[in-house]
């Protein structure tokens, strides 16, 4: 039993007992180019209609001095946009050092940050990627919470700078 | 009262019927609108030209150059250099919100008849030499004071409306949607003012960048309402320049006949 709870935790095992929450895993394409950097990737939640957002992720160059890898996050149009010009950085469990190709875990729980308390509705979750001297790529999750059900999952495949996102919604 | 010198210059043969040799456009071109980190530098061009925003007829001069940070304090341009097709400086980003950046110019120019002749003033003149310029006799007096604003708003963090007020003088753009934050495919509105007061009904032009690349000129001939607000759709993304033009009869300079005032805005407008 106890075995079981703590695998429920980690979002290894989506059991009815797990906490409620949002699961996303993000896949950073790998890309034969000739020069690659990791791509800035941001995460958000919004409401359609709703001019604000909720940031639950911002992946981005932390390593210079002077905080100088904020000057590209601009980049990222969609999220500098709609959250990211009204977010101090670093921002304690949102932001982070940019991530590998490979399928990248974000486990959000309700109730506790960044995810927080959502009220009963139709949102949508955005991952956007741009990458320094390559491309910008937007996906749109759209999906109703609370979850019905044991768990909803939302897919979207992107074409570019970004592989397939995955939302399990529980 | 700096002058103008090259856009006087032209505007005089506008004015005096002989054919412009080109479209003439002034503008401000800042090297990107948005800005993310902790400060930043941001470049500008300044040019006057036939396809936009290319460097192909005149610099514009920088005397009349202000900008002015999102608490409305100055701020003094860096590094400002003037060639024989464009001058450029830079701005300084230290506060968080929108800055303002415009371009003032003011001058005169104007012609008499004499002997059966058509004269035309100097150029550089300035307005306390006008009485002295025109000689006793002369008819069919024809003098326009001018005033040009190009302007042009960029933003570090969020944008904030500190410096989007009206002065209340001259041809003013107000913007009513916040002109950093433009998205293609949406509506943006503007209000248009003369000395602080409404401009309805009045013609604006609006192109976008690029246009060497393009058949189609693709201007928007628009006007505002009786209220002076301009409504703009953008059709795509990217740079845009918005021109207007007042001639009115409410002259400052002594002897001046007429007022013109000329207005550009450049705006950045993002994907969706």
């Amino acid at each position: 039993m106890r075995i079981t709870y703590s695998l429920a935790l980690t979002g290894m095992a989506a059991t009815p007992a797990a906490a409620a929450g949002i699961d996303i895993s993000i896949d950073i394409p790998r890309l034969s180019v000739a020069e690659y950097h990791r791509p800035y990737v941001a995460a958000w939640i919004e409401q359609p209609g709703q001019a604000t957002a909720k940031t639950v992720a911002v992946w981005y160059d932390i390593g210079k001095r002077n905080n100088a890898g904020t000057k590209w996050l601009r980049d990222l149009r969609g999220w500098w946009r709609k959250a990211g010009r009204t977010l101090t950085l670093p921002a304690d469990g949102i932001s982070g050092a940019t991530r590998a190709p490979g399928p990248q875990k974000l486990l959000l729980t309700a109730g506790a940050p960044p995810l927080g308390k959502l009220a009963p509705g139709h949102y949508e979750l955005v991952v956007e990627a741009a990458r320094e001297v390559g491309g910008r790529e937007q996906l749109r999750l759209p999906f109703t919470w609370p979850a019905k059900g044991p768990g909803q999952t939302v897919t979207a495949k992107g074409t570019g700078e970004l592989g397939t996102v995955t939302a399990v919604i529980k | 009262m700096k002058l103008a010198t090259t856009l006087l210059a032209l505007a005089a043969t506008i004015a005096l019927g002989a054919a412009p040799a080109a479209a003439r456009r002034p503008w401000l071109l800042p090297s990107a609108t948005s800005f993310s980190g902790d400060e930043s530098w941001v470049t500008f061009d300044a040019a006057a030209s036939d396809g936009l925003f290319y460097f192909d007829l005149a610099a514009l001069p920088l005397d009349g150059i202000k900008a002015y940070a999102p608490d409305g304090t100055p701020v003094q341009i860096e590094n400002a250099s003037t060639g024989k097709l464009r001058s450029t400086f830079d701005l300084h980003l230290t506060q968080k919100g929108t800055y303002k950046v415009e371009n003032l110019s003011q001058g005169l120019f104007g012609g008499y008849k004499q002997d059966g002749e058509m004269k035309r003033l100097p150029r550089d003149l300035k307005p306390a030499d006008l009485g002295a310029a025109i000689p006793a006799g002369a008819t069919e007096v024809k003098v326009t004071e001018m005033s040009g604003r190009n302007i042009t708003w960029v933003t570090a963090g969020a944008p904030t409306d500190g410096v989007l007020k009206a002065a209340g003088s001259g041809l003013e753009i107000v913007p009513i949607t916040h002109p950093n934050d433009l998205v293609a495919g949406e509506q943006a509105r503007f209000q248009l003012t003369v000395d602080g007061k409404p401009a309805a009904d009045l013609p604006v032009t609006v192109v976008a960048q690029g246009t060497r690349y393009r058949d189609q000129l693709g201007q928007l001939d628009l006007r505002t309402d009786a209220k002076g607000i301009l409504a703009v759709t953008w059709p795509t993304p990217g740079m845009y320049w918005l021109s207007a033009t007042v001639t009115d009869a409410r002259t400052s300079i002594p002897g001046a006949t007429e007022r013109r005032l000329t207005l550009a805005a450049t705006v950045e407008v993002v994907t969706p």
